[in-house]
Order: C-alpha cells, then structure tokens, then sequence
C-alpha cells in the first residue's frame, strides 16, 4: 500500500493538481516530460478573458512546490509503465539527463562557446537558439539545459563545458529509471496544437504568412521570437490586415469532431493584442459561432464586438489562395447567411487550430483512451484538464482540484 | 537573542569582476559579522559544504547569502532551523547593472554599483538580524465536518465527496426535499462521453446516497440564520426556511447610513443608535449562539434561481403571452405530462426555442446564459419530438450555439433528427396569430434569408442567476458584514476573479461551486463540487498545521498586535481584504488568525505601527530603510527606494535583469508580501534618512484587479497619496511618491519606469531634508 500520489504532466492542470493534493498532507511526485514546468501555459502571452500574464499564477504555484516537503518532481521525464492497482501502483519512469546540476543557472558563457543554432521548439521555430540554454523566461527549475545532440559524437558539449564553471556541466550523466510506488494516478498529460498541415485547403506551410494561434501567443510574449510584436512572417512588418480562421481542424468530422473550447476565446483575445499594437489593422474573424458562454465570455465577445476594426463573418473557411500583393492570402468562405463566396485578402492569416489531447499522439501504457484520445477514468487513475476533455484554464483549475480529491479518496479507502 | 550571522558572498557569474569583493567584505566586517566569506560557485556542493561546515563549527545560526536572487531555491543550501536570507547581487546589481569599461563615466558607474551591493548586504544583514523565528498557530480543536449550504446535485455531491475522504457534513437545504433544480427535469444531458443520448436525471441516485450514508446529517426546510467565528471552528445558527431569528446575522451600516443629513459623519454613538434600530431584534455579531452547529469549514452551494424577464422585458417577442414562456416553464410542463400549451392545454406539436433576445441588433444570448442554456434548449427540442415522434417540429433558433466542447457531440447528435430545425437567426418578432399559436419572424436564417414560423409555443433560454445576486446566503457575522464582497464585478457570482484560482473566495474556509460561482452544466457542477470540497478539507489541513491557506500556504506566521497602543481607529477591521479582523464595543480589532491569509495589509494599514509579524514588520523594514547609506553631499548619488511586489513585480525585475535590461543603479529595492503591508511609515523613514523618492511597484487593479490579496496596490495608491499630502506639509515635495502598476510580464516596462521617476526626482534636486 502506498499513501502517495502520482502526477504525470507539470503543466496548469498536473502542478494544481499536485499542489492542491501536497497541501492536503499527501506525498506527491510530478513526471513531467519537459525541462520546465507550467507545460502549454508557459507558451502563452496573456489569459482570457482579463488579459492578465499566466505567469502570474504560475510564480505562486511555483513557489507553493519549492516551500514543500511533500512534492518531489522529475523533469525530461516519462513514464514507461503503470503495473498493479490502485492504491499499490508500480510505476516506472524513465528521467533523461539534462546534462547539468543545479548550481548550473545562467548560461550565457556556454551558449557564447557554441556557434550552432537550432530551431526553437519553444517559439514554433520562429526563431533558432542554442544547444545550450533556458527553458523559457521564468524556467522552473531555473537550470540550464544541454541538448542531447550536443553530447552525441561532434557536437557541441564538450565546448559548453569548457566554458562553463567547472561542475556544472556533466556530459556523462545517462538517462535513469525511478521506480514509483503510489496510490493513486493523476493524468494531466494536456494538449497539443493539432497539426496544421493535415489541413491541406488551408495552405499552413505553403504560404508564409499563415501562422497558428499557438505562434500568435508567442509573437505576442515580450519575451518571445519578436520581443512582442505580431509580424509577417515573410517581411516581419507588421501586418495592416489579419484574418482569423475559426475552427480549423476542430467541428470537422476530417480532423477533430469536438468543439475546442478555447479558440473562440482565444482569438478574440488576440484581436485585442493587435489593436492594442496598431490602430488601424482591420481584423477579420471567419466562424461557425462565437463560442463565448457564460457572463464573462459574452461580456469579453461585446466588448470586442463594439471595435469597428473587427469584423465578423459566418462562414467556414474553405480555401486559402495566393494573394495579390506581395505575401498576402485570401481567405474564401462561404457567406452561410448571405450565400455566395466571400473572398478576404489579408496580410496574415491566422489559423485557429484547436486542442488534440496528448493521448491522441503519445500513449501511457496501461491507461486506457478514448478514440478522440481523452484519458478514461478508472479506479486509481483520475484524469483532469484537457486530457479529460477540452475545457480552458480556469476550468482546468477546477477539474485539476477535483482530481486531486479523487486521489486523496482512493487512498483514504485503501487505508479504510 | 542575537544570532550569529554568516555572510556569504558568491563570486561567480561574473561578480567579482563587477564589483570589489574585499570592499563588500570590508563592509560587512564594519557590521560587526564575524564570518564573512566568498565563493565562487557558492550554490554548488562545495559551497553549500563551507556554510554547513560554519553552522556546525562555528555556530553560525543565520545565513545570508549574498548572490543569487532570492526567488531561485538550491535545496543544498536550506538548512533545518536556520534563518537564510538573501541579497540579489547577481540580478539586482551585476547583471541589471553593467558597466562598460570604455565609457567615460566608467568610474563613476562603477562607483554606483558597489554603493548599490554594499547596501543590499546591508539590508540583507539587518533583515536577518531583526527578524524572530516564527512559529505556527496552533488552534486545539478543530472541527473536521463541513456545512453544505444547498442541496442541489452540487450540495449532494460536495455531501458524497467529503464523506468519501471521511469527513462527516451537515446538508442545509432551504426546500422542504432535497434536489434542487435538478429534481425538476424530465431528463438531462449526459455527465460523461459518449454525449448522444439523454439520461435520467442523476439527481435521485445522489440523494438516495446521501440518505443512505451515515456521515451526512440532512436539514431540509432549513436556512442558515448566521455563520460565527472562523475556519475550523465556524459557529452555524440554524433556523426554519423563511421565518426570523435572532440569530440572524446583522446587517453593518453602509458608508451612507453612517452620515448624518448634511453629510458628516455620525459621532460613534449615533452609529451604534442607528445600528441597533437597523438590527432590531438581531444578536451582536460578536455574540455566541450556545446552540449553534459547530462546522471547521463551509460549501456554498446555494446553485441559481431562473431569470425571471419583468413585465415589460422582451416585449418584442410577445413575452406576457401565456404560450412565451421560459425555458425553466418548458422543463416543469415536460416533466409532468406530454407538452401541452398553457394557454388551452393543447397538445403542442411545435416549438420555437428562442436563444438571443436582440433581434438584429444584438447577438448576444440571454442574461445569465452559458453552455447549459444551449443545451437545454437542444434537449428540450428532445422532448417534443420524444412526444410528438411523427408530427413533431422543434425550431431552435440561435445567434450562435453554444455546446463548447465535447458538448459539440450532443448538438451532432440532433442534426440527424428530421424533426429538429437548428438555424442562426436573428428573431425579430414573436405575434399571437390569431388562431391560438404564435407567429416568429426569423431574419438572415441558414435555411434560406427571412422566414415566418407558425408555432404552438416559444419557449425563451433565459440564464441562471446566482442566488448570491442579491442575498449574502452565507451570513456572516462578521465585522464586515455578512456577504461576500464585491460580487458585483461578478454579476453577483460567488467568484474569486481568479483564472488560476477560482476557489479562492475572499472569505476563508468558505468554498463556492456549482450554479452560484458562474453558470455551468450538471456536469461541471459535480466536478466543482470536488474541487471544493477538496479545498474545504485542506484548509482544515492548513489550520490543523499552523499555516495559511491560499496564496501564503507556506507561511506559518501571523500578524501579532499590540494592543496597549490601539487607538481603535478600525482602519485594518475595515482595510483586510479577508474580513479576518472583528473588533469589540469599544472598536479594539480581534484577530481571528484562521480567517487571515497573511498578506500585512493591516500592518500597512495600522497608522500606531503596532500589528508586526515575526519575520516582516514596521521595524524590520524600517530598520533596512535606514541601513541604507544616503550620501548627503553629493547630488548625483540621490537615492530612490522602492517597494516592489513580491509575486509580480520583483520577478519581473529578476526576468528584466535575466534580459540584460538596466535601471538606475540608485534605486534600493524591498520585496512586499503586498502593496497592501507598505506602511507609510516607511515612506517617512526613508524621507527622514535623506531618501529623494519613493516609488511603489503593484499589481493592477480596478475590475480586473490581480492582486492576489485584492485591494492591496489599490488601497496602496489612496495611502499615498496622503502620505505624499503630509510630506507636502513639511516642504517634501509630494511627487517624490509615486506607485505605479506592473503586471509580471512587463519587465521590459520597469527599467524604463524606474528611470523616468528617477529623472523625475533629479528634476526635483535633493530632499531637502537631506543631512538633517
């Protein structure tokens, strides 16, 4: 019997989950595939509907793990099997080296040593970085990473330690197996953009100035690819006309059948970031329905609605065509209210792509999935946030709290 | 007692040959520390070895590291008793503050930015110096069962979960059966995938477990008259729904009512006059039910009272004719019988289900509607065609539907049904037609431009009102009265306003779910319910432990008052955010440390000075203002002091400096639990040592305030600006005070904030109380 909790994912969902259960006197281990914490939250610039930072929240989760005894966390890390039951689970989770120790937190000598830049994943490869460097802004745990391809044979590894205080780079550290004995199991394995080029009418890679909502966040960031400017790509001006594809790939029996949830939301929160940037970009909004229930969505939506600079127009779009001027799109639509096409020339168009859950892609062995690829409740594994279902952070929050009582319940039963 | 100090300086990231590192030492040696030394890779085990070799050998029982901004934790250097503090060289000094050696001002910069590290050690070493050990609160007894108020599915579910992780509850349920809203349905839309088909209400299986378990205690018919004292040991008066009680919790006087006709305020007599006569027949709020119910923490779970549209709303689709009727009036003829229409009882065979109010000139849905409104509206159009399979013709007809989500699935699942018309629409007209039905005019449909529907019924999707809107509910007797606060940013939403957040209401120990925090399905209401009861537990957790709850949950302190010198001038009864502080007859403040969340905003507030914690306190502060060096001759070493927050504000000053960005090397930086704990006595003492300004770095707020304790840069910029007026009285120029509003992604705005104020105070030259 164990009286401790696993949570896999140490991203909004998996780091409340763990908090809320630590702070009830349980033991917690996170597993979380990245080299940081705070997981898709991290990638964003600002949360709707109040347009304030998620590192905000993050900064006091952040601290509420560094202040307990309860929470111990794994980063680089994944879990390679899930044996017995609940209440007495073995898991088994594989840690990646990180090729640094922890005194090892600024990592500007090692980075100026090495001359090879590689894309960011972090900002969508919209600009390149290091093989040797930090997360993210506010990375927790605030420690350099060194990318395995450094260490292969001619990479840059050896030039990173040398240039970096001695102990602080290890290039022998090897990838290691922990073996966890818990109660209970939180899934909190989140979400990823679903892949823009299975779209192929929507032209996502063949034309430049088609960009994600996911690279929009990023754009947006002070401290992202264009310290907070929303630019072409193709000419990085900043564009006098943008339009946003709604549901793309998400209400679509090709691609994902479920609402979203988030996108909605997502993109009239970045009509807000553009005509806070430029007062005269015109922003075109293509949708099925404004998804924004609820007092404080439908307040948000009015407010955007009142802009004259944002235009709304029922239609799905259908086709993404070369444009006239130089890097511009058309976006075509049918007019579902009005019949006919409407045709859109813009100079950035942006495709709001919705949320697959993890499990559609990558599978724990030993959990069960649905077809969309959400975790199935079972005794002992409790999922929460957007691997349950598609729900945004607030409701992440809420879901995440509950799971973190349904774990505590499994212990309390086995323990009679 | 006094403690031995070890001062610990890192070398490494480039400090030493930024600053004079024999100089910082020569400076701590003068502060009397007998162990001072360095270490170029300090956080490393070797450097985590030679401070644990001095607390070992040497006795040193407190650390100050002199490095690495405090907000990055090396486990290898937290030591079990043994305060540890640490000075931001790296950030706050060396990084933020780079000086190029080819400049011509090179000396002169440098000169800047060793003052500026010898004054964060000295700050750091009074710090440490001054502050006590902190121990926790310890309540003896702690009552572990919850009180439910409503007994809805989300009471019912709160009731199941706490008894589930082996907490006893009491159910309070103001009807005379238990079910709530949830008791009124024909069916209901599915709490899990598949999505597709409706389902038995879920309502009856919960409230057969609840009579079946031995941990929850049910009271129907019953309302709470009052909620006294505090978390973990909550005092419930009881009492039969709808009749009067002493015990009911008074009402305080609002700002108004303690104004007499003129506008002055009244003497405190004739508000205690006015009070009682407000109160009649109600007990003190400080008074003790000796029959109350003892609770350690509260669900509210009071759930949503239709929309009722007045007599002259919504004129233009006929409402006040018997067959326009809510969608909460559908749901009651559907659950007793076929559908029939109330005007003549006729069988209905169609039904326009009406989403959005504003025609064409507005798309919006219903007040108070969300997701379930939507789907309601789709499983009510179920219903007529389960009733009328043949002939059946429901038209929903919406702006925008609203099934986010999975819920996406339900809507799919009536696409196929040839007897459901779903279009956009905007409705513009519903008219009596003449032959007992009704005539909906529906412009800019889908199914081909302006259309004209006739109709046996209209059945409009109003929203779910919280029934916090216009009753406190949980009825407090508190000091501040008996509701939560500020509802009404909310729409009257027992919301905490917090995305990351949503539990945390602005009173302790009391949790809202379900239809009373923000409008939701059956579903989301049963998870709600969880997550407070999760959160109802662990602050009983919290308080069995000693510490706070939310956001401080790692802080074992609590304000202590010392109350000889209490002036009862009720400024921090009034200021916590928490309502943590009562106050007796004569207006003396009574701490109730389980309501508290530790934020100082009455330490801030307190004009005498006298409510300290052990570790952050009026002298503490005070006592690091005044250990910075003012140079009082030279007048370009004027200096600046600022309070930064420190979860916003001080880290984005870490992230600014992180970048490489650089601010005045003559600004003094302290961390604040909160704008809220700067006293302003703090501004005079850093006007009295010759300071030339003093800036304050806080959240936002307004409406979409984030301050985590609520009001604590807003109540901060009113303080100011009457310290600024004092200072204005003694010849300080009053724009030396300055507060400014950070969130925690603007580092990129800080340095320029910082050195435009400083421009500011240079324009203003020395204060000129400088060298007295």
């Amino acid at each position: 019997m164990s009286g401790s909790i696993l949570v896999v994912g140490g991203g909004f969902s998996g780091l409340t989950a763990a908090v809320e259960a630590a702070e009830m006197g349980y033991d917690v281990y996170i597993v979380e595939k990245e080299s940081y914490m705070g997981g898709r939250v991290t990638q964003l610039n600002k949360y709707f509907p109040k347009l304030c930072p998620p590192t905000c929240g993050l900064e006091i989760n952040y601290k509420r793990i560094k202040t307990s005894p309860r929470i111990t966390f794994y980063n680089l890390a994944e879990v390679e099997s899930v044996s017995r039951g609940p209440g007495d689970f073995n898991v088994q989770v594989k840690v990646n080296p990180r090729y640094t120790t922890p005194q090892c937190t600024s990592c500007a000598a090692g980075a100026e040593a090495v001359a090879t830049e590689i894309p960011n994943e972090f900002n969508f490869g919209l600009n390149t970085r290091k093989s040797f460097y930090m997360p993210n802004m506010m990375a927790f745990p605030n420690q350099c990473v060194l990318d395995p391809s450094a260490v292969s044979s001619g990479g840059d590894g050896q030039q990173v330690k040398d240039a970096m205080p001695a102990g602080h780079v290890d290039l022998d550290q090897k990838a290691e197996s922990v073996s966890l004995n818990v109660g209970a199991i939180i899934i909190a394995t989140g979400w990823n953009p679903y892949d823009a080029t299975k779209m192929d009418n929507l032209c996502f890679g063949k034309y430049d100035n088609i960009v994600t909502n996911m690279m929009i966040e990023r754009m947006a960031s002070a401290s992202g690819p264009t310290e907070g400017k929303i630019v072409r790509p193709s000419d990085k001006e900043e564009p006098k006309t943008v339009g946003f594809v709604q549901c793309a790939g998400s209400r679509d029996e090709n691609h994902l059948k479920y609402c979203s949830y988030i996108c909605c939301m997502a993109t009239l929160k970045q009509a807000c970031y553009l005509r806070e940037q430029s007062e005269d970009v015109e922003i075109y909004i293509f949708y099925i329905d404004i998804r924004s229930p609820g007092l404080k969505y439908e307040n948000f939506y009015s407010k955007v609605k009142e802009d004259k600079k944002v235009h709304f127009i029922k239609g799905k779009v259908a086709e993404v065509k070369e444009g006239s001027s130089p890097g511009s799109v058309v976006l075509v639509a049918e007019d579902t209210i009005g019949g006919g096409k409407v045709e859109q020339e813009v100079d950035l168009a942006v495709l709001a792509t919705g949320m697959q859950p993890t499990g559609a892609t990558t599978q724990i062995p030993g959990i069960e999935y649905n077809s969309d690829g959400f975790v199935v409740p079972n005794d002992g594994i409790i999922p929460c946030g957007c691997a349950k279902r598609p729900i945004d952070v607030v409701s992440s929050a809420q879901s995440a709290t509950a799971a973190a009582l349904k774990a505590v319940q499994t212990l309390v039963r086995r323990a009679g | 007692m006094s403690k031995k100090v070890g001062l610990y300086i890192y070398t490494g990231d480039g400090i030493a040959e930024a600053l004079d590192i024999d100089k910082l030492v020569e400076v701590a040696t003068g502060l009397g520390l007998e162990i001072v030394r360095t270490h170029a890779d300090l956080y490393s085990p070797e450097g985590a070895a030679m401070v644990k070799q001095d607390i070992d050998n040497e006795g040193v029982d407190a650390v100050v590291l002199a490095g690495i901004s405090p907000r990055y934790e090396f486990e290898i250097l937290d030591f079990p008793d043994i305060i540890v503090e640490k000075a931001s060289l790296r950030e706050l000094v060396t990084w933020s503050h780079p000086v190029n050696a080819d400049d011509e001002n090179a000396d002169a910069q440098k000169e800047h930015v060793q003052e500026l590290a010898e004054d964060y050690i000295r700050m750091a070493v009074v710090k440490v110096q001054k502050s006590e050990p902190v121990e926790p609160f310890k309540t003896e007894e702690i009552n572990q069962r919850i009180l439910i108020i409503g007994g809805g599915v989300t009471g019912l579910t709160a009731a199941l979960e706490a008894a589930e992780a082996g907490h006893e509850s009491i159910l309070v349920e103001r009807q005379a059966e238990l079910g709530g809203w949830g008791a009124k349905l024909r069916k209901q839309v599915p709490v899990g995938p598949e999505y597709s088909e409706l389902i038995n209400p879920v309502v009856q299986d919960l409230i057969d477990r609840v009579n079946a378990g031995d941990k929850i205690t049910v009271k129907t018919n019953t309302e709470v008259a009052r909620i006294g004292n505090a978390p973990g040991d909550f005092r419930v008066s009881l009492k039969e729904t709808g009749s009067k009680s002493e015990w009911d919790a008074p009402f305080p006087l609002t700002d108004a009512e303690m104004l007499d006709e003129s506008g002055k305020e009244l003497s405190a007599e004739d508000q205690k006059k006015k009070y009682e006569e407000k109160n009649e027949g109600r007990k003190d709020y400080m008074e003790e039910d000796s029959s109350a119910e003892v609770c350690g923490a509260v669900i509210l779970a009071s759930g949503w009272k239709p929309y009722e549209p007045a007599e002259d709303e919504f004129k233009h689709l006929a409402w006040g004719n018997p067959n326009v009727i809510t969608n909460c009036q559908f749901e009651e003829i559907a659950k007793n019988g076929k559908i029939v229409r109330p005007s003549d009882g006729k069988e209905v065979k169609s039904v326009a289900f009406i989403q959005s109010p504003g025609g064409s000139k507005d798309d919006a849905d219903f007040p108070y509607a969300s997701v379930a409104t939507s789907l309601v509206s789709l499983k009510q159009a179920k219903y007529l065609r389960e009733d009328q399979p043949e002939d059946g013709k429901a038209y929903v007809l919406y702006e925008h539907m609203r099934t986010s989500g999975q819920y996406e699935y339900f809507y799919q699942g009536l696409q196929n049904d040839p007897g459901i018309f779903l279009t956009k629409g905007d409705v513009t007209e519903v008219k009596d037609n003449g032959s007992g039905g009704l005539t909906v005019n529906v412009d800019n449909t889908l199914i081909g431009g302006d259309i004209s529907l006739d109709v046996d019924l209209a059945v409009l999707a109003t929203g779910m009102v919280p029934t916090t809107k216009d009753d406190p509910v949980v009825n407090l007797a508190y000091r501040q009265g008996p509701g939560f606060r500020d509802l009404d940013l909310f729409g009257g939403y027992c919301d905490s306003n917090f995305i990351c957040f949503p539990y945390e209401t602005r009173r302790t120990g009391i949790y809202a779910a379900g239809g009373v925090r923000r409008g939701m399905t059956i579903e989301e209401a049963m998870e709600d319910a969880a997550g407070a009861t999760l959160k109802a537990l662990q602050c009983l957790k919290a308080i069995d432990e000693g510490h706070s709850v939310h956001p401080r949950t790692w802080d074992f302190d609590y304000p202590d008052f010392y109350f000889q010198r209490c002036t009862q001038c009720k400024r921090c009864t009034e200021e916590c955010p928490f309502g943590a502080l009562d106050d007796d007859e004569k207006g003396t403040p009574k701490l109730n440390p389980s309501r508290c969340r530790r934020c100082g905003t009455c330490m801030g507030a307190c004009p005498e000075r006298i409510i300290n914690f052990k570790d952050y306190s009026i002298d503490i502060v005070g006592s690091m203002i005044k250990s910075i060096e003012v140079p009082d001759d030279d007048e370009d070493k004027l200096r600046l002091l600022i309070f930064a927050c420190e979860n916003d504000a001080y880290p984005a000053l870490d992230m600014a400096a992180r970048k490489g960005l650089s601010w005045s090397p003559l600004a003094r930086i302290i961390p604040v639990r909160c704008l809220g704990s700067v006293n302003v006595a703090w501004i005079k003492d850093a006007m009295s040592s010759g300071m030339d300004g003093a800036l304050l770095l806080g959240c936002k707020f307004g409406d979409d305030y984030q301050c985590h304790f609520v009001k604590g840069s807003e109540l901060s910029e009113k303080r100011m600006a009457n310290v600024a007026e004092s200072l204005a009285s003694l010849g300080i120029e009053a724009e030396r005070v300055k507060m400014a509003q950070v969130a925690i992604d603007e580092y990129d705005q800080i340095p320029k904030i910082i050195n435009e104020f400083m421009d500011e105070i240079f324009e203003l030259g020395p204060n000129p109380f400088k060298g007295f």
